[in-house]
């Protein structure tokens, strides 16, 4: 998975740099946010500006995240979505889960 | 074959990397639509996920004993319908027993087949000749 990671201050940016999250790439994405939570990083924020397709194991990948997230008594917030991606957040109620916000600098002033 | 009407007989390696080749054919095809009437973009991203989706199923579910080594796909559209039927050699599984995702809990898995049924018209899983199909139907007006 093309992905890089930026901490700004407390909270570590992971730019997801793939059109799609699906079955293919979305365990990486789950090991690597599973592997900065134990590391000790607190806040992580993915920013999902390029892509432009999930499916649901891309949606579970981000599941599992939040899930370790409160874990470790951490978070772990989304931004920059493109509408059909945000669309399958609220087909399967994910936006009641996750703080998403509308730009990385928004979430980031949070 | 009627006029207009498309017929596409697909075999990929069952290999997760195929996923977004297929969901690329999907695309194509919403997009040559040229009689549907509502949002193209939608349906375009509609048809690369329930295709993404039924393909995931088939790979991980489909082939225990590696019997098969591709997948394969059979997608039909008329003046009015799409129909897709995605083939598979597993155990199988009545899919009207699949709950619905729990919307209040938290599990990682469980939304595959929630989205297809929301997404399309009518779904249904049968045992054919060959093994099991995935028949997915979608209105196109």
């Amino acid at each position: 998975m093309n992905l890089t990671i930026e901490k700004i201050k407390d909270v570590v940016v992971l730019h997801i740099k793939e059109e799609r999250l699906d079955a293919h790439n979305s365990g990486e994405l789950k090991a690597e946010m599973q592997r900065l939570f134990e590391e000790g990083n607190k806040q992580l924020l993915i920013e999902l500006k390029d892509v432009r397709f999930i499916d649901s194991s891309g949606l579970g990948a981000l599941v599992s995240g939040f899930k370790n997230a409160t874990t470790y008594q951490g978070d772990l917030k989304l931004s920059s979505l493109q509408p059909q991606v945000k669309s399958m957040f609220e087909l399967t109620r994910l936006h009641r889960v996750f703080e998403i916000f509308p730009s990385t600098a928004e979430a980031l002033e949070r | 074959m009627k006029r207009n009407a498309i017929e596409l007989d697909i075999r990929v390696p069952n290999q997760t990397r195929y996923l977004s080749l297929i969901g690329r054919i999907g695309e194509d095809i919403a997009k040559e639509l040229d009689r549907y009437s509502g949002d193209r973009e939608t349906l375009a991203y509609q048809i690369n996920l329930v295709l993404t989706e039924a393909m995931v199923n088939a790979i991980k579910y489909g082939n225990p004993e590696n019997r098969e080594d591709s997948v394969h796909i059979l997608i039909n559209i008329s003046d009015n319908e799409l129909f897709i039927r995605i083939y598979d050699y597993g155990q199988g599984f009545d899919i009207n027993e699949i709950p619905e995702p729990d919307f209040e809990g938290l599990d990682d898995r469980g939304r595959g087949i929630f989205l297809i049924k929301s997404l399309m018209d009518s779904v249904c899983y049968k045992r054919d000749l060959k093994g099991n199909v995935l028949e997915m139907m979608k209105q196109l007006h």
